[in-house]
């Protein structure tokens, strides 16, 4: 069978081969978490508690800051101790609630639903929004937002996006293995949500064994697919794999929803199934703690806001020396100066690189050798812009693709004269948007 | 754990691929080619090589030291540009002219720009031009043969005239003292045919030395090597091994070879016939084996600093080089025009580039 894939990208080793057989186990309740209200695109969280406030697991401690907002919830019991800046997991200080643990794990009190497939659209979303769930694939876009969508924009199909195409990580892997009807449930219930006709689960054709798993719970249902998709970064982008899954291209500067598509991760379906039917707000999530430095690389499910430090030290510590902490990963996520940052709703995973690993060679000057035009998923000519930001020529970034790029670092990866290409669309995309606020 | 650890910009992954592997891997490329070279010529096709290429990275040092920036050589990309200008020269040349060659192509074709990344035209090809105009003679005349072949590899044509020496002198001087191309050139010059067919008492030589470039014997000839031409043309053959490893290795890409060839095949077979005999289906092969195209189309029209880095853009840099080549093997004075052809799209590259930026995916066209 030929694999569905988008064209453009590169072909990175996977390197999936260090947790992909750890199974998902329980992080044991850590004696502080750190709960950033900064962990969405959009507004930060208000506080709603105090220092010194008890709170239960499962507490709202944060309201939504609007519509593109979300609330927090305590991830576990015990004192708010401190409501200051720490380390985010994207490497800039950002406020956040620390809660010190009582040790006694008391949560607030969850429902079981069982006719939770019968709640009403709005039912559904009340209970979506409550959860403070957001994409939980990295970008972290509050998802009751990405599901309102307005009138005028019918959605027609549900995309699950499992493709998991950064190298090393697994927790969708194994959320997949080891969850799969709840993830079918939760893309049942987006698709009530929109009111879609079409479901379909995009798994990259390295998981083979999850591809057997899904399309056997999916073989009954009519209107569900599983599409196996061809090993190609960034094969989970959202516009390649609205591409790949269904040929709509949705349009440059507009959202999936221009094309009546809506996607989701298979974690935060995972979130929005156990937010409807439990109303358990988003409290944990699975973390792929990796990289050859790690003892015992594992999948984790942790409370959001553990410190990346008790990661490691659970997962038996280093057996070599550290170059690199990425959080995320290594195509997209950010490299640290410290494991003292927590983790987030977005996280998914915790790569840690030998000091072999962690260096690049320095930057040479542009061969114009154009690998990166011709391996660009979004078709842009990343040299240009990157030279344009250079010498402070916005409008000819503009023109060879600034504000469309999604930033996925396959340019960097090919060049061979090691040119840090999205560092220089980065800066150009932040100039771009003081220049527009100037006007 | 220690304390310090590195903070970079993601991608944290690379492929490893660096601009000294990229050199060197064309230089492998090439390596075929010289082999062939020296079967045929014997071993000073290997000294005039490595002449160029050491002065290439001789000059390139010297300068870089002098401009007291960082000396790079070891990349390769001085080594290759000697290393092409030297391909672009005949066996029979002095041992000084790829030396000159070389310092001012590095010199005058790369170094005043500011080195790789940033000429405008391809530094071998500027070379090679600088050469052609200034010494003329050194780089035409006295070509070698090819141990067992007529100077110009139609030895096939000896056959069929074995007393063309009395029979038309003139037709004996050209078939045995030029380039294949040459002949071909000559004999679409209708008062040079005329004068030869009249040499041979109203025979018609013209139709028979046209029709004996087409005949598999000249073409086998000028596949494997068996013929007159620059140290790096010898082999249609080596050229294409060492292409097809690029290829393979991701180095040079597809659009610009192939759209370049393409052309020549099809525009050749169009207009390459001569009065009196018309075309043949065999003569797009003559044009596509013969004279640099495989060298210039592989090795030189992609180079990456000085073609475009657009998709569209490389397709009409291909079609520009090999319509330029056509215009000049048959209408202009000289009788090979790869060089010229890929020095004139150089030119072009910067507008080619401008005109062809790519819509962003999902774009629509205004």
């Amino acid at each position: 069978m030929r694999l569905k894939t988008f064209p453009g990208g590169i072909h990175p080793h996977d390197e999936k081969h260090y947790s992909k057989s750890a199974p998902i186990s329980d992080f044991p309740t850590p004696q502080r978490v750190i709960i950033h209200l900064s962990q969405h695109i959009g507004g930060p969280s208000t506080p709603i508690v105090q220092v010194g406030d008890e709170v239960l697991k499962g507490q709202k401690i944060a309201e939504p800051a609007g519509f593109v907002s979300i609330p927090q919830h305590a991830s576990i019991s015990g004192k708010v101790s401190k409501i200051a800046k720490f380390m985010h997991p994207t490497g800039t200080l950002s406020t956040a609630i620390e809660i010190t643990s009582d040790g006694s794990d008391k949560m607030v009190e969850l429902t079981d639903e069982q006719n939770y497939m019968d709640l009403s659209p709005a039912q559904m979303k009340e209970r979506i929004s409550e959860a403070g769930i957001c994409g939980m694939g990295g970008a972290g876009f509050p998802t009751i937002v990405k599901l309102s969508p307005p009138e005028d924009k019918p959605i027609d199909v549900v995309i699950l996006n499992g493709v998991e195409c950064e190298p090393f990580l697994t927790s969708d892997y194994r959320l997949m293995l080891e969850h799969a009807a709840e993830i079918i449930s939760g893309l049942k219930l987006i698709m009530k949500v929109v009111n879609a006709r079409k479901g379909i689960i995009g798994i990259e054709a390295n998981k083979p064994d999850a591809i057997t798993l899904m399309e056997k719970l999916c073989a009954a249902e009519k209107n569900l697919e599983v599409v196996a998709l061809k090993l190609q970064y960034p094969q989970g982008a959202e516009k390649q794999l609205i591409y790949a899954a269904t040929r709509r291209k949705v349009p440059a500067g507009g959202l999936p929803m221009a094309v009546g598509v809506v996607v989701q991760n298979v974690g935060t379906a995972f979130a929005i199934y156990e937010a409807i039917r439990y109303k358990k707000p988003l409290i944990d999530r699975i973390i792929s703690v990796t990289g050859s430095p790690v003892a015992k690389p594992m999948n984790l499910r942790a409370p959001i806001g553990t410190l990346y430090s008790d990661l490691v030290q659970h997962c038996g510590g280093t057996k070599e020396p550290v170059g690199k902490i990425i959080s995320g990963g290594p195509m997209m996520g950010f490299s640290l100066p410290s494991l003292e940052a927590a983790m987030t709703k977005g996280s998914s995973g915790l790569v840690l690189f030998g000091e072999k690993a962690a260096k690049s060679l320095a930057e040479h000057t542009c061969l114009r050798c154009a690998r990166c035009v011709d391996i660009c998923p979004m078709n842009l000519v990343p040299s240009i812009i990157a030279n344009a930001v250079k010498y402070k020529d916005l409008d000819m970034a503009v023109q060879a693709g600034l504000n469309d790029c999604i930033k996925c670092g396959s340019c960097a990866y090919v060049c061979p004269a090691q040119i840090r290409l999205v560092q220089y669309i980065d800066t150009g995309k932040i100039r771009y948007a003081e220049a527009q606020r100037k006007k | 754990m220690k304390d310090k650890y590195i903070v970079s910009p993601a991608p944290h992954v690379h492929d490893k691929s660096t601009v000294k592997n990229v050199m060197w891997n064309v230089i492998i490329a090439l390596i075929p080619a010289l082999i062939f070279a020296v079967y045929y010529w014997g071993i000073r096709a290997l000294i005039l090589t490595l002449t160029g290429a050491i002065t290439a990275v001789i000059t390139e040092a010297i300068i870089q030291k002098l401009r007291k920036v960082p000396v790079t050589v070891h990349d390769g990309s001085a080594f290759l540009t000697g290393m092409l200008l030297a391909y672009n020269i005949h066996v029979g040349a002095p041992i000084w002219l790829p030396i000159v060659g070389a310092i001012f192509a590095i010199g005058v074709g790369k170094q005043v720009f500011g080195g790789l990344g940033n000429n405008p035209v391809n530094p071998a090809l500027l070379g090679r031009a600088f050469l052609l105009a200034s010494w003329p003679t050194q780089m035409t005349a006295g070509w070698v043969a090819a141990k067992n072949s007529a100077m110009s590899g139609l030895n096939n044509l000896s056959r069929i005239a074995t007393n063309l020496q009395e029979l038309s002198p003139k037709a004996y001087e050209l078939v045995t003292g030029a380039t294949p191309l040459k002949v071909a050139q000559s004999l679409r010059d209708s008062s040079f045919v005329a004068d030869i067919n009249a040499q041979a008492g109203g025979l018609d030589l013209g139709s028979r030395i046209f029709g004996s470039l087409t005949e598999m014997e000249t073409l086998k000839s000028l596949f494997w090597g068996n013929i007159g031409g620059c140290i790096g043309e010898v082999s249609a053959f080596a050229l294409l091994l060492g292409a097809a490893y690029l290829l393979y290795k991701n180095i040079i890409e597809w659009r610009i070879p192939l759209f370049y060839i393409g052309t020549v095949f099809v525009l050749s077979f169009i207009f390459g016939g001569i009065p009196g005999s018309g075309t043949s289906v065999l003569l797009p092969f003559f044009h596509i084996f013969a004279g640099g195209l495989m060298l210039g189309a592989f090795f030189m029209a992609t180079d990456y600093t000085t073609t475009p880095i657009t998709k569209r853009g490389r397709i009409i840099f291909g079609i520009g080089c090999g319509l330029l080549t056509i215009v000049i093997r048959l209408v202009g004075g000289y009788p090979e025009g790869v060089s010229y052809s890929i020095l004139l799209m150089n030119v072009f590259t910067p507008l080619i580039d401008r005109l062809t930026m790519p819509k962003a995916f999902g774009k629509v066209a205004k």
